[in-house]
């Protein structure tokens, strides 16, 4: 028991940035899907079960515009394709975990990821209970802000329009993180050009897998020279 | 509410699952007692930021230049956003003053 606390001391102080950031956020999730409807508990639910911030976004768009569960299926393979290549970098750490292994991935968000990813685990902490508690403490804090946000959205009558730009700006912010760092620029360029192109050639409804296998094809064409730029660090999580 | 309790409870099952797949795949393709090959460490190095890149240009995709206001707010309030978390770095701040911005611009003033 005295260790699970331990590792929890040590893990709630690196969640606070996600426990702003989820707490804005989840609560802006909450007011958008009362605003169409759903209110806190189908929040919640959506949360627990479909954990998934920029998804669960989306998804309001779909819950508003019609019963398309394939539909659903599909775009949520594609927005959440990123997760993939957290998995891939985590299967490192997160090897030999067992029973906690299970929950780990199932809530291995961007946010759970850039933490558990690049903050050592302080010594004399079970890694293991350390993992642990930063992903419940952020799924917590996403399951409440987004069931507040439900409750207040039918309290106060704010002017929810153009809320959901919260989403678009999440993504700029990271963009802009990964910006920062000189040898990320290479394929972050290419990502924003590919993408714009594809946009322009397939149309909006259509343009994601092409993007996506453009983006791969260069990836994997580039990769002596940008192998080259990333040299000297292992895998990011390593 | 537009769809019903079933409907709704079988759409987040179908976006759970979407999800599910894709955090789960690979821990099964690469199971404990394989080494990871080295061209998918790689692009799990890489892909992140052009994933990013991805998802600004879905996030905008609707945007039509045709028809008034030509996507004018939606490019300002990225830039401002974009400027701002490259100043500041500040994710909480970046993200809120965005979409406040955001919302008075469509709500007031490109009404």
């Amino acid at each position: 028991m005295n260790e699970k606390v331990k590792a929890l001391k040590a893990a709630f102080p690196c969640t606070l940035p996600v426990l702003t950031g989820f707490g804005f956020l989840g609560i802006a999730y909450g007011i958008l899907m009362q605003s169409k409807g759903y209110g806190a508990i189908w929040s919640l639910l959506m949360s627990l079960i479909a954990f998934g911030g920029s998804m669960q976004f989306v998804a309001v768009t779909l819950l508003a515009t019609g019963f398309d569960p394939l539909q659903a299926f599909y775009l949520s393979l594609i927005v959440n394709a990123r997760h993939l290549f957290y998995g891939i970098s985590m299967l490192e750490k997160y090897r030999g975990l067992d029973k906690l292994k299970f929950f780990l991935i199932y809530t291995l968000c961007d946010e759970t990821f850039s933490i558990v990813c690049n903050q050592k685990v302080p010594e004399g902490v079970e890694p293991k209970w350390f993992y642990f508690f930063v992903s419940l403490l952020d799924y917590s804090y996403w399951a409440i802000a987004s069931f507040l946000g439900g409750c207040l959205g039918q309290l106060i009558d704010i002017k929810t329009k153009g809320l959901d730009f919260a989403l678009t700006a999440l993504f700029v912010v990271i963009f802009v993180e990964g910006w920062k760092d000189k040898k990320n620029r290479i394929p972050a360029v290419i990502g924003v050009v590919t993408s714009i192109l594809c946009l322009v050639c397939f149309g909006e409804g259509n343009f994601i897998i092409p993007a996506m296998v453009l983006i791969l094809v260069q990836l994997t064409l580039l990769r002596k020279s940008l192998t080259k730029v990333y040299r000297g660090e292992e895998i990011i999580c390593s | 509410m537009l769809l019903n309790s079933t409907q709704t409870l079988i759409m987040i099952g179908a976006v759970a699952l979407g999800m599910i797949i894709n955090r789960f795949l690979p821990f099964l393709l690469f199971p404990e007692n394989k080494k990871v090959p080295n061209y998918v460490s790689y692009l799990g190095k890489v892909l992140p930021y052009a994933v990013m890149g991805l998802l600004v240009v879905f996030c905008l995709k609707s945007i039509s230049f045709i028809k008034a206001p030509f996507g004018v707010p939606e490019f300002l309030c990225v830039a401002f956003t974009a400027f701002l978390h490259y100043w500041k770095g500040n994710t909480l701040l970046s993200i809120s003053t965005g979409t406040v911005l955001y919302m008075i611009l469509i709500q007031f003033i490109f009404v």
